[in-house]
């Protein structure tokens, strides 16, 4: 997985409340057995004027002018504002993938759905939960100005705006920590196997039947 | 000892190892696997060259894809090539990596969160896990049941544990007794209504008080399936004698001394007296009305007797806003009263709402009734083949059929459309399902949600009306 340290980037707002995850990648995108090639069906029904499939050239499909990312000032943004409750509904971790396809390393939001927050880290995707007059106010900049960037700097755990002005976030020391070294989760489990192996051991004893196997019957 | 929750308990025997910040192993004890979320997590395992840790605690079936028409070809009956590559896919992976697979044509086939309660796959103080977010629906038999991403699906395939951090404790105490024609889908609807989709953000929900004591298991599997509706990944109804018998002689249950020696360990499946919930909610049961939803989140539900809200009576901006957004898709007006709104299209089934006890129920409704002439197409699509074959037994399928619904083949079918069960854009469905978000019965579709028995009332009607009327 790619590390993530520090980076300034444009900022696109994602004006609403409750984005779920069928909005953010629709299920027609969910066939491909890849974890790439999303970006395009990023949004794909606030985007596109048609209803897009998996094998359409969307580089040829009509696009809603007002949606925010297709609107030229927010071309090349990396950083997504966003709402409360982000990223809502289903568990598919096809919507990181399409929102880092897209190019967004970055989501700040009021507050994200669990499973979705938990699916961001796992993909090099950083989801920033900051206050939501915080986030009101950010909305309120991005809207005015053009142009407008942020730096997020993770070592530092804090974002500063294009006046200068500093914002700081929280951050979990241990997602942080897999994030800045682009860990791998399976990897590092596996460094306690032996531990694993104690607790089943341990919890064969206790609770056989849950060690039954699927396979004889 | 201090008073722990069920959710506590099941957390802490489950716990591998813990760092300083809470950083946990928690072991798995189950993974069910379909064909949408696991062929990544597969490529992923071969990638890194990585064989599974317990492959035989693992359990497949293909549910999202599946057709719900003619089944005698097989995968090939799968017309949509994308679609046939996935369910094939799961099967191949099943087979290299040696993974018990309820393939199509099984007659165990069906929806996950069905097959696994059914086979006994899910047990009572298991951890269960399936890269599906209605995964909370195995809570209801005291298991503690997430919805995963697939890289977590990977990780468990790999380790057999996953990393967490534990959640709050939230209990939603619902006392009193249900009104007859109230269900426990309305009563799943009216704690999101209340609470929010959000309410349950950060925390794992157990549903506490009478009216889930009351309640028999396939309800309370509908209640903790909609847990995520609300928010929650977890979802938790307590064991108790109507738990074990709903697990007895199940093919995977326990059997012999195993049982016996299980049944000692899922009685203490129950928080104990005085133990500490960060939230607790409180709801009369005996006020619950039936529900429908009117907008594109399943927290945007009223009382069938209800109208369509007003965003000019909003304060909030955001919130006025979102009505507003949510009104424009769905085509309503504001305080248009909920039994004007037309059922175009009727869907019975989903995780939420197909097993054997939601037919039974919508079957009431229909019995010597027919559907309006002006509902286009009404579906019953049972949660599995076992399902379909017990409605069969008892001569549900002879009601819906005569009553001008569609009886149809096991799987996830309209409730997310991947299949070819669409609904058209523009149209009005009353849907068991679990989410009315935009597009996602189809591009355009305008979802209600709603219990079994409304939906059929609702198919009688040819809008949504009180069942109550109808029972």
């Amino acid at each position: 997985m790619d590390k993530i340290i520090k980076m300034t980037a444009l900022v696109a707002p994602m004006d609403r409340a409750n984005v779920d995850t069928d909005a953010i990648i629709p299920k027609q995108f969910l066939k491909s057995i890849k974890r790439t090639g999303f970006g395009p069906n990023l949004f794909d029904e606030w985007r596109y004027e048609d209803v897009g499939q998996p094998d359409s050239d969307n580089s040829s499909r009509p696009l809603r002018k007002e949606f925010v990312l297709n609107q030229s000032r927010y071309q090349g943004a990396k950083i997504l504002l966003a709402r409360e409750n982000f990223g809502c509904g289903s568990s598919r971790e096809h919507a990181p993938w399409a929102l880092k396809d897209y190019g967004f390393d970055v989501v700040i939001a009021p507050s994200f759905a669990d499973i979705f927050f938990n699916n961001c880290f796992k993909n090099g995707i950083m989801p920033l939960v900051l206050d939501e007059s915080i986030v009101d106010q950010l909305f309120q900049e991005v809207f005015a100005q053009e142009g407008y960037s942020l730096t997020v700097d993770l070592e530092k755990q804090e974002m500063v705006k294009p006046n200068g002005d500093v914002i700081p976030f929280e951050m979990d020391a241990f997602r942080r920590h897999c994030l800045l070294n682009g860990l791998d989760d399976i990897g590092l489990t596996l460094a306690h196997q032996n531990e694993i192996k104690a607790y089943e051991a341990k919890r064969k004893q206790e609770a056989p039947w849950l060690f039954a196997s699927l396979e004889h019957n | 000892m201090s008073a722990k929750t069920l959710y506590d308990k099941l957390w802490d025997a489950h716990l591998v190892r813990e760092e300083e910040d809470g950083t946990a192993l928690i072991y798995i004890d189950r993974q069910l696997l379909h064909e949408v979320t696991s062929p990544q997590a597969f490529e992923g395992l071969r990638l890194a060259g990585r064989k599974p840790w317990r492959i035989d605690t693992n359990l497949a079936t293909p549910d999202h894809n599946v057709p719900t028409t003619d089944l005698t070809g097989g995968v090939a009956s799968i017309k949509d090539p994308v679609s046939r590559i996935q369910v094939e896919t799961l099967g191949m992976n099943a087979r290299e990596f040696g993974i018990t697979e309820f393939a199509m044509g099984d007659i165990r086939q069906g929806i996950v969160h069905v097959v696994g309660p059914e086979e006994g796959a899910t047990l009572p103080g298991m951890t269960v896990v399936c890269g599906d977010s209605h995964t909370a629906t195995h809570g209801a038999l005291g298991a503690l049941a997430h919805g995963i991403g697939t890289s977590e699906v990977e990780h468990v395939l790999a380790t057999q544990c996953l990393i967490q951090k534990k959640m709050k404790n939230m209990l939603i105490r619902v006392e009193g007794q249900l009104q007859k024609g109230v269900t426990p889908k309305d009563v799943v609807l009216a704690i999101i209504g209340e609470i929010g989709t959000a309410g349950g953000n950060g925390h794992a929900i157990e549903f506490g008080g009478q009216v889930f004591r009351d309640m028999s298991i396939e309800g309370r599997l509908t209640v903790c399936n909609m847990a995520i509706e609300a928010g929650a990944r977890v979802g938790l109804v307590a064991v108790d004698e109507k738990t074990v018998e709903y697990v007895q002689d199940r093919p995977y249950a326990p059997k012999g001394d195993d049982w016996d020696m299980a049944v000692t360990a899922w009685m203490d499946l129950k928080s104990d007296d005085g133990a500490f919930f960060d939230t607790v909610v409180e709801v009369d049961g005996s006020t619950i009305e039936p529900q429908v939803t009117w907008g594109t989140s399943p927290e945007m539900v009223v009382d069938v007797n209800g109208c369509v809200p007003d965003p000019a009576k909003e304060a909030d901006s955001v919130k006025a806003e979102g009505i507003q957004r949510a009104l424009d898709y769905m085509g309503l007006k504001a305080n248009t009263p909920m039994t004007e709104i037309p059922a175009e299209y009727v869907f019975i089934g989903s995780c939420t709402n197909s097993r054997i006890e939601d037919f039974r129920a919508a079957a009431q409704v229909l019995k010597g009734r027919k559907i309006s002439s002006s509902v286009e197409l009404a579906l019953a699509v049972p949660g599995s083949g076992l399902v379909k074959q017990q409605a069969e037994k008892e001569g549900l399928d002879k009601i819906f059929i005569e009553a001008g619904f569609e009886w149809r083949n096991p799987g996830c079918s309209m409730c997310l459309a991947m299949n070819a069960d669409k609904l058209p854009a523009g149209k009005h469905c009353a849907s068991t399902s679990n989410r009315n978000f935009e597009g996602r019965q189809g591009a355009g579709g305008r979802t209600h949600l709603v219990s079994p028995e409304m939906a059929a009332a609702a198919a009688v009607a040819g809008h949504f009306v009180d069942v109550r009327d109808y029972l």
